[in-house]
C-alpha cells in the first residue's frame, strides 16, 4: 500500500496537524484541532458503515461513550495506564459490537437504523442505571490520574498527539478497507445486497465485521477524550445528537470517499465553532446544522467530494 | 392486588395516547415506506399548541385538539413536498436523513423560541375513585378522546374515497397510478394525516405530563416500540401496540424503581426488532 501516493500524504498531514500548534504552542488552537479530529475519527469510521455497506447506524456514538466509560473505569478503580485501558476499551466494545452485529445486521435499511437508535438508547438507560460507573452522576476522574503523563498540562499534550495518531489510523484504515477484497464486498452490499449475496460475497459477516471494525477506533477515541474531560456521564457520552451530526459531516463531505468525512467533520466543526461564538446564531446552531443536512440530501447527495468528481472527473484518480 | 390492577388500568390509559402517536409513525410508513424521524418534533409541537392555547389565548384546554388536527395536517402537507416529495423510491438513508434534518431545524427552532426548560399546562378535571384508588381525570379524557379519534381514522380510511385511495396507493403505488388515482397528491395526503395524529397525540400527552422542548426524543423511541410491537404500516397493530406498552409500563410500575423502566423498554425494544422484524401483532400480508 505504500507506493501509492495517497497513504503518504494522510501521514503527512497527520504530522502537521500535530506540529503546528506544538510548535506555535496555542493551545486555543490545539482544542480546536483536537475537537476536530475526535470528530474526524467518529465520521470515518461511521463512513465505513454508511459510505462502504450503505447502512445507516443511528447509534455510533454508543461506542465513543462506551470506550470512554470502559477505559475511565479501568484508569479510575484499577489505576491501570491509559494507553492499555484505551486499547482494552476498543476491543471490548468491537467485541461487543461484532455480538450485536451479528443480531441486528439481520434488519435491512429503515429497520436497521431504528433499531441502532433503540441500541444507543438501551445502553444509555443501562449505564445510568449501573452503579459501579457512577449511575446518572458518572466517573470523575482523580487529579492525580493523570501523574504517569507528566502532570495535567503535558497530558493534555499527549492526548492531543495520541488522538491524531488515531486520526491518522482512521483515515489508513478507510484507506486499506476500501483497496481490499473486504472493502470491495462491502461497497457491493452498498449497491445491491442480494445481488453481492448471489455473487458469494458472505453479507451477513462482512456486515458484523465492519459495524465491528468501525467501533473500534472511536472507542478508543472515547477513551482518550473523555480521560482529558476528567469526567463521564450518560447524557454527554451516549449524545444521540452527536451521533447526527456524525452522519451529517459524512453526508456534507461525501459518504464512500475518504478525505470527504474528514473534510465535512473538519467544515462543520469549524462552522459550528464559528456560529457559536456569533451573536445571532448561538441559538440557531441546530437549524442551521440541520437545513444544511436537508439542502445536501436534496441537492447534493453526493457531497462535496461528490460535486468535485462529478465536475472534474479526473479528480477521481487520485482524490479517494 | 388492587393496587396492581389499578397501575395496569392508568397504564393502559396512558398507552392510547403512546397508540395514538404511533399510528401516526405507522401510517407514514404503510403508505410511503418513510420513517418520519421529524415524528418526536411534531409531538413537541402539538404540546406547544396547547401550551399556546390553553394558556397564553386562556381557551379551554380540549380545544387544542380540533386546531391542532387541521394545523397538524397543513403543516405536515407542506412538510411533505419539502422534505420529503424528492425521497419517495430512493434508498432509505435519504428519507431518514431528510426527515432528520427537519427534526433538527424544528427542535432548533422550538429552543430559541422556548428554551429547554420545562413547562406544564394544568387540565382541571375530575378524577374517579375506585375501592381507594383515584384514577386521574386527564388520564380517562386522553384515552377517551385517543379512542375517538383512532375510530375517526378508521372511518376515513374504510369508509370514504379518500382512504379507500390511500389504502390503494399503500397497496401498490403503480397500480394505483394506472387506476386514475393522483398518487402524489394522495402521498400528502397520507403524510398531513401522519403528522396531524402525532400532533394531537403530543396535545393530549401534554394533558396528561410536564413536557420540554426535547421531550419529543423519548416519546418518538416510544413509538418506535410501539410500532415494532404491532407491526409497522399496521395502524390496528399500533394501537394494540400502545396499549401493550402501556400494559408493560403499568405492571412494571409497582415492581422495579422507575429509572429501569426504560432499559426494559428499549431492551425490548431490540429484541422484538431482531425476532419479528414484522411485529409481534403483525398480520401476515398475503
Amino acid at each position: 500500500m505504500w507506493r501509492r501516493p495517497f497513504p503518504w500524504l494522510i501521514v503527512g498531514a497527520a504530522l502537521l496537524y500535530a506540529l503546528v500548534p506544538y510548535f506555535t504552542n496555542d493551545v486555543q488552537l490545539r482544542e480546536s484541532l483536537l475537537l476536530a479530529a475526535v470528530y474526524i475519527i467518529l465520521a470515518s469510521n461511521l463512513n465505513l458503515m454508511i459510505g462502504y455497506a450503505g447502512y445507516i447506524n443511528f447509534g455510533n456514538i454508543v461506542f465513543f461513550g462506551l470506550g470512554g466509560y470502559i477505559c475511565l473505569y479501568l484508569v479510575n478503580d484499577f489505576q491501570w495506564p491509559l494507553l492499555l485501558a484505551a486499547l482494552v476499551g476498543g476491543v471490548a466494545v468491537s467485541a461487543v459490537a461484532l455480538l450485536f452485529g451479528l443480531g441486528i445486521l439481520r434488519l435491512r435499511g429503515a429497520f436497521f437504523a431504528l433499531a441502532t437508535i433503540g441500541v444507543n438508547a438501551a445502553i444509555q438507560q443501562l449505564v445510568v442505571n449501573f452503579e459501579p460507573w457512577g449511575g446518572a452522576t458518572g466517573i470523575y476522574l482523580a487529579l492525580d490520574a493523570y501523574g504517569p503523563l507528566g502532570g495535567p498540562m503535558q497530558a493534555l499534550w499527549n492526548i492531543y498527539l495520541l488522538i491524531v495518531a488515531l486520526t491518522a489510523a482512521s483515515l489508513l484504515a478507510s484507506y486499506v478497507i476500501k483497496n481490499s477484497k473486504f472493502g470491495l464486498g462491502l461497497i457491493a452490499i452498498g449497491q445491491n445486497e442480494d445481488a453481492a449475496a448471489v455473487l458469494g460475497v458472505p453479507t451477513h459477516l462482512y456486515k458484523a465485521l465492519i459495524y465491528s471494525a468501525s467501533a473500534f477506533l472511536p472507542a478508543m477515541a472515547g477513551g482518550f477524550y473523555f480521560f482529558k474531560s476528567g469526567i463521564i456521564e450518560p447524557a454527554g457520552a451516549f449524545n444521540l445528537q452527536t451521533s447526527i451530526e456524525a452522519i451529517v459531516m459524512v453526508m456534507l463531505g461525501g459518504a464512500g470517499t475518504i478525505i470527504g468525512p474528514t473534510l465535512g467533520a473538519f467544515l462543520y466543526e469549524e462552522l459550528r465553532g464559528y456560529l457559536l461564538i456569533a451573536e445571532t446564531f448561538s441559538h440557531f446552531q441546530l437549524v442551521v446544522a440541520g437545513t444544511l443536512l436537508l439542502v445536501i440530501v436534496l441537492f447534493v447527495p453526493g457531497g462535496l467530494l461528490g460535486f468535485v468528481h462529478r465536475r472534474w472527473p479526473r479528480t477521481r484518480k487520485w482524490l479517494e | 392486588m388492587i393496587g396492581i390492577l389499578a397501575s395496569v388500568i392508568d397504564g393502559v390509559l396512558v398507552g392510547s395516547v403512546y397508540g395514538l402517536a404511533a399510528m401516526g409513525l405507522t401510517l407514514i410508513w404503510g403508505v410511503m415506506n418513510v420513517i418520519n424521524l421529524a415524528h418526536g418534533a411534531i409531538i413537541v409541537l402539538g404540546m406547544f399548541v396547547l401550551y399556546l392555547v390553553a394558556t397564553t389565548l386562556g381557551l379551554p384546554a380540549y380545544g387544542a385538539i380540533p386546531v391542532m388536527i387541521i394545523f397538524g395536517f397543513c403543516f405536515g402537507v407542506a412538510l411533505y413536498w419539502i422534505a420529503v416529495h424528492r425521497m419517495i423510491g430512493r434508498p432509505h438513508l435519504m428519507s431518514l436523513l431528510s426527515t432528520f434534518a427537519v427534526n433538527m431545524v424544528l427542535i432548533g427552532l422550538g429552543t430559541a423560541l422556548w428554551t429547554t426548560s420545562p413547562y406544564n399546562v394544568p387540565v382541571a378535571m375530575p378524577g374517579l375513585t375506585w375501592q381507594g384508588y383515584t384514577f386521574t381525570g386527564t388520564h380517562i379524557m386522553a384515552a377517551v378522546l385517543a379512542a375517538l379519534i383512532a375510530g375517526l381514522l378508521y372511518l376515513l380510511l374504510y369508509r370514504t374515497r379518500i382512504g379507500k385511495a390511500i389504502r390503494a396507493v399503500a397497496n401498490n403505488r403503480e397500480g394505483a397510478e394506472l387506476s386514475g388515482i393522483p398518487t402524489t397528491r394522495v402521498l400528502s395526503l397520507a403524510f398531513g394525516l401522519g403528522v396531524a395524529l402525532a400532533g394531537v397525540s403530543g396535545t393530549l400527552i401534554a394533558t396528561l405530563f410536564p413536557f420540554t422542548v426535547l421531550s419529543g426524543e423519548a416519546y418518538q423511541l416510544k413509538s418506535f416500540v410501539v410500532t415494532v410491537l404491532g407491526g409497522l404500516g399496521n395502524p390496528a397493530g399500533a394501537l394494540i401496540g400502545g396499549l401493550a406498552l402501556g400494559l408493560i409500563e403499568g405492571l412494571a410500575t409497582p415492581f422495579m424503581p422507575v429509572s429501569w423502566i426504560p432499559v426494559v423498554e428499549f431492551g425490548l425494544f431490540v429484541l422484538c426488532l431482531i425476532a419479528f422484524p414484522r411485529g409481534i401483532f403483525a398480520l401476515r400480508r398475503s
